[in-house]
This record gives structure tokens, C-alpha cells and sequence, in this order.
């Protein structure tokens, strides 16, 4: 069985977001990046998968060679081989989605796992336009997934509950929290993620679907009242919400 | 032009948000001079379509089918991509629900569409719309213009009010839909419903608990004061990774996006990680024993001290406010 962890390479969480001099993206200076937290549940249900069906886990990213640090910490837990389709230049999801669908068509994998959504733009559009792009089913934002040879059954959390969605291979499948945990790479595996191979190939360009117009930092909200300490103060909340803010 | 709200049902019952995205689509019709079209996908709708005309919905067309009853991404994808083509229509909005966030970019990829997702506002300029979208953690927001064609947004729950235009009214479609079994490569076999309150992505109100609640067992007290409010109950990332409760309580960067009008954060100390699911909430109140915590700079209104005296305090002035 070929599985392909899709992964993306994004700011901490942590980092101060500083709008670059175009104004239309960040200044990366000094921002540190790391592995997007999403895909780590992505690569570990790749690896837990390879463990019971067996077969060749593959790591794909499209990006600069920053990319390449969180190619590597993937294999260091344990995914075979990595891919990085190599480019610097901005891009919008449908662009990365159709270089991503050009790779994976080559690769024909029976399964492509994807983190829910990058912390960076947020989009959560990958794994269904990935999987439209190849003609084949996607589910996303999935907390629970068995496998039955080629039937697949997940959870998905939706408002109020989860839903219960059957599926089969090959798929495209997005990971929610709490869909397994994440294992941390061991020194063994740091040490073969040294000499494991990361391909590099040439991705098409595709034109932009999606133009940015603008970034800003949104308004400094005015940091609110403080409208008293302890259980005092509970009568006034109560007064302001209901006489200011006329929520009640 | 034309512009297609897609209204969101479940058993047959339109969403909070089937109203807001008919509301939105409605502003930009105005502006943009076009024609606004609801549709519906399920199976016996006939009874909640007429609600979408009185929110500006011009035809409110139902995709009704046995086999569409319960949600299935690829077959309501090719039926909405159809309609889609079918009425010539540029624009499309959805909801950022859960539906509409694994639906939306099938269709897009279909109509070789660009997509804004999870935007929070909707403006047109020179008869383009600009879509605002917050980004990195709600560190920034980024307006985007989509440049080809066909145009598809997804519109945060809770955001965009929904309001109704006075004296109008749809007229109700039914259309016939072509689904067959290959349209089913994925199908919904079942939910498993939580009971009880509200779900935080959908509640009006959202009482949250953070570490500051000291242990579950404590929680009851977060429970009250969500149950005198009909309020759905949230939680920050470190008390569900204590496993105190459940993940699809957790509001946040690995959990969910919430914007209800109260937002009522109870021993968080607010993390950016939690800031980026509930800073668009249109009231922020909250209760932290550490007056520097930063949850007070996002709050609008804020008690330090201890929980423990104040939940149940505010629990009990809520109660005759409320009159529950």
C-alpha cells in the first residue's frame, strides 16, 4: 500500500506576525517555522497505517527549502521517503492543490492523509480540492477512522455530534485533534532521518485563482473594563450586559 | 449576475446559518445589482423553504431527493456544482460549518473556482466583493479579491446577522437532481448526536473553562451557569488535553471557531492558541484570579478573582435577570 502524509511548513503559533513592506504577506524575518501542527496527526495515521496494512509511507510538501526541516522531522518519525515540490513563489490554495494533484497522480496513492487545516491561512481547502482535482472521495476534519481491506469508516466531528461517513481507497482524508497522538521522533529515528532521500522536483505553475489584496493586524480592540474584583463586582457585570451591551 | 446561497439542513431543518448566508447574499446582491438564489439540498424541504424568502431569497430552489436526506460530500457536491452551472450563477456562498467547510472546495475544484474560506466580512468595491479572512492565528486579516469566473465563499457561523427584509417573499423550486450510486463514493452512515446543550460553534452564548477550574469536578459550576443561560459549554486546549473534557468542547487553534455574542471565559488565562477561536465573540467577559492574565485585553468586561465565588454568584444574579 503507497499512503502520502501531504504537510506544510508555517510560522509558530507563538510568533509575532509582522506585516511585510508589500503589506500583503509577513516579514518572516525572525519567525520561526515549524512542522504545521495539523499534519502531525496526518503523519502519524500514515505511520499507523503502514503498520497494519504494511507498504511505503511518502511525505509531500510544496515550498522554498525551509521546507525541507519539516520533510525531516516526518522522517525522523518514521515516514519512508519525502518529496518537495520545490518553489519560492506565492501561491494560492487551488495553485498548491493542482501541483500537489499533478505529484499524486504520479505517485497513485491508495491513501493521502492531510492536517485538518495549516495555522497559517486557514484555509481547511486541501484535501477536497485534492481530491476532487484526482476524482476521488475526501473527508475531512476526521477525530476516528477504521480500516476494513478497502472499506474505510471515520468520524467526523460536526456540530452537535459525529458523523459517521464510510468510504473507500484510495481517499483523501484530513486529521482533527484527537484523532490519534502524534509520536515523537527517537533518537534512532533522527539519526535515519539524516540519510533517508528527500526528492526534489519541479512543480507546474498554475495561475492565481485568489489575489491578495491587503494584510493587516486587526484593530487593537480597546482593552475592556475591569468591573471589579470578586463576587462584589457580579451585580455590575450584570447591569453592563444587560444596559450596555443589551445581550440579556 | 447571479448569486447562490447554499442553506445548510439538517433532518430537514435549516440552520442558524442557511439564514446569515441568505442575509449576506442578499447585501451583495443589492450592491452588485444581481440576483439572489437559495437552494436547499436534502429530502423533504417544502415546509422550511419558505423562510428563506423573507431574508431576501428571490427562488429558493430544493434539490429534494430520498438519497440526498442524509449529507454525503461528492453527491451534494455534484448536485450544488449542477444548480451551480444550471442558472449561470458566478457567485456562491456557503457556510464555514462543518458541512459547508468539506463541501466548498469540491465545488470549487469542479468550477475551477478560486475560494475565500471562513471570511467574516463581505464588501464590494468597484463591483468586485473584497472578503475579509482572519489568518495566522487571527494575528492578521487578509482581504482577498477571487479573479476567476465563478467566485465560491465560505462565511463564519454567528458572524454576519441575519435579518429580515421586510415584505418579501421566494418562490419555491423544486428541481429535479440526477444522483446515482457512483455519486455516492462517500455517504454518511450515521450521527452520533452529544445530547444536551447547544454546540459551541452554534450557541448564541459559550461559557468556557480553563485550568484556573482546578479539576473536572468543578466544571458543574461552568455547567449551572451555562444551563441558566441556555449556553453551550466550551474549554481551552489544557483541559482537554487533561482530559477533563471532551475535544469537541475545545475552543481554539486545535479546536473549534467560535463567534457567539457572549463569549464568558471562566480561569482562562488566554493563549493565543485560545484567542483564535472566540476573538471575533461580540462580548467578551471574563474571570481570572491573574489581573495581567491576557484574556483581559481581549475582554470587554472583566472580574479578577476567584472563580469559585463568582460562578456561582453570577450564576444566581443571572437567574433573576433571566427569570430561569
Amino acid at each position: 500500500m503507497k499512503i502520502v502524509a501531504c504537510i506544510n511548513h508555517v510560522p509558530d503559533t507563538e510568533a509575532k506576525i509582522k506585516i511585510g513592506t508589500d503589506g500583503k504577506t509577513i516579514d518572516k524575518t525572525g519567525v520561526n517555522f515549524i512542522l504545521n501542527p495539523y499534519d502531525e496527526f496526518a503523519v502519524e495515521a500514515a505511520l499507523q497505517l503502514k503498520e497494519k496494512m504494511g507498504g511505503e509511507t511518502i511525505a509531500l510538501t510544496l515550498g522554498g527549502d525551509g521546507h525541507k526541516e519539516a520533510l525531516r522531522k516526518t522522517l525522523a518519525m518514521g515516514i519512508d521517503k519525502a518529496i518537495l515540490l520545490k518553489d519560492n513563489s506565492p501561491r494560492d490554495s487551488f495553485s498548491v492543490a493542482q501541483a500537489l494533484a499533478d505529484e499524486l497522480k504520479k505517485l497513485s496513492p491508495d491513501c493521502i492523509f492531510f492536517g485538518k487545516q495549516s495555522i497559517d491561512y486557514y484555509g481547511e481547502q486541501m484535501p477536497g480540492l485534492v481530491g476532487e482535482l484526482l476524482g476521488i472521495p475526501s473527508v475531512s476534519a476526521v477525530v476516528a477512522l477504521n480500516f476494513e481491506d478497502k472499506k474505510i469508516t471515520c468520524e467526523r466531528e460536526i456540530e452537535g455530534g459525529r458523523e459517521i461517513v464510510e468510504t473507500s481507497m484510495p481517499v483523501a482524508i484530513s486529521a482533527q485533534k484527537g484523532l490519534n497522538e502524534p509520536r515523537y521522533p527517537s533518537l534512532k529515528g533522527i539519526m535515519a532521518s539524516k540519510t533517508k532521500p528527500i526528492e526534489e522536483h519541479q512543480p507546474a505553475n498554475y495561475p492565481s485563482v485568489v489575489d491578495v489584496v491587503g494584510l493587516q493586524k486587526p484593530s487593537v480592540k480597546q482593552a475592556g473594563k475591569i468591573v471589579g474584583a470578586g463576587a462584589d463586582a457580579v451585580p455590575e457585570l450584570v447591569r453592563l450586559l444587560r444596559e450596555e451591551a443589551k445581550i440579556l | 449576475m447571479k448569486i447562490i446561497a447554499f442553506a445548510e439542513q439538517r433532518e430537514g431543518k435549516l440552520k442558524k446559518s442557511a439564514f446569515e448566508v441568505v442575509t449576506a447574499g442578499n447585501n451583495i446582491a443589492q450592491r452588485l445589482g444581481a440576483n439572489l438564489v437559495s437552494v436547499i439540498v436534502g429530502h423533504n424541504l417544502e415546509s422550511s423553504a419558505p423562510a428563506l424568502g423573507e431574508y431576501g431569497a428571490r427562488r429558493i430552489l430544493l434539490a429534494d431527493h430520498q438519497r440526498l436526506r442524509q449529507y454525503s460530500t461528492t453527491a451534494y457536491a455534484k448536485v450544488i456544482t449542477e444548480i451551480v452551472q444550471r442558472e449561470q450563477a458566478t457567485i456562491l456562498l456557503l457556510p464555514a460549518s462543518q458541512m459547508g467547510k468539506d463541501l466548498a472546495p469540491r465545488i470549487a475544484a469542479k468550477l475551477s473556482a478560486g475560494m475565500a474560506a471562513d471570511c467574516i466580512a463581505l464588501r464590494v468595491d468597484g463591483g468586485k466583493i473584497i472578503a475579509t479572512r482572519p489568518v495566522y492565528a487571527g494575528k492578521a486579516l487578509a482581504d482577498v479579491k477571487v479573479i476567476s469566473p465563478i467566485q465560491v465563499y465560505t462565511l463564519r457561523p454567528n458572524v454576519f446577522t441575519a435579518v429580515p427584509v421586510k415584505g418579501t417573499t421566494g418562490v419555491v423550486e423544486k428541481i429535479s437532481c440526477d444522483v446515482a450510486d457512483a455519486d455516492f463514493t462517500t455517504r454518511v452512515t450515521g450521527i452520533k448526536v452529544i445530547e444536551g446543550r447547544p454546540d459551541v460553534t452554534e450557541a448564541s452564548i459559550v461559557v468556557s473553562g480553563g485550568r484556573g477550574m482546578k479539576g473536572p469536578e468543578n466544571f458543574s459550576l461552568i455547567e449551572k451557569l451555562a444551563d441558566t443561560l441556555g449556553a453551550a459549554v466550551g474549554a481551552s486546549r489544557a483541559v482537554v488535553d487533561a482530559g477533563w473534557r471532551p475535544h469537541d468542547e475545545q475552543v481554539g487553534q486545535t479546536g473549534k471557531t467560535v463567534a457567539p455574542t457572549l463569549y464568558i471565559a471562566c480561569g482562562i488565562s488566554g493563549a493565543i492558541q485560545h484567542l483564535a477561536g472566540m476573538s471575533s465573540s461580540k462580548y467578551i467577559v471574563a474571570i481570572n484570579k491573574d489581573k495581567d492574565a491576557p484574556i483581559f485585553q481581549v475582554a470587554d468586561y472583566g472580574i479578577v478573582g476567584d472563580v469559585f465565588e463568582i460562578l456561582p454568584a453570577l450564576t444566581e444574579e443571572l437567574r433573576k435577570a433571566v427569570g430561569t
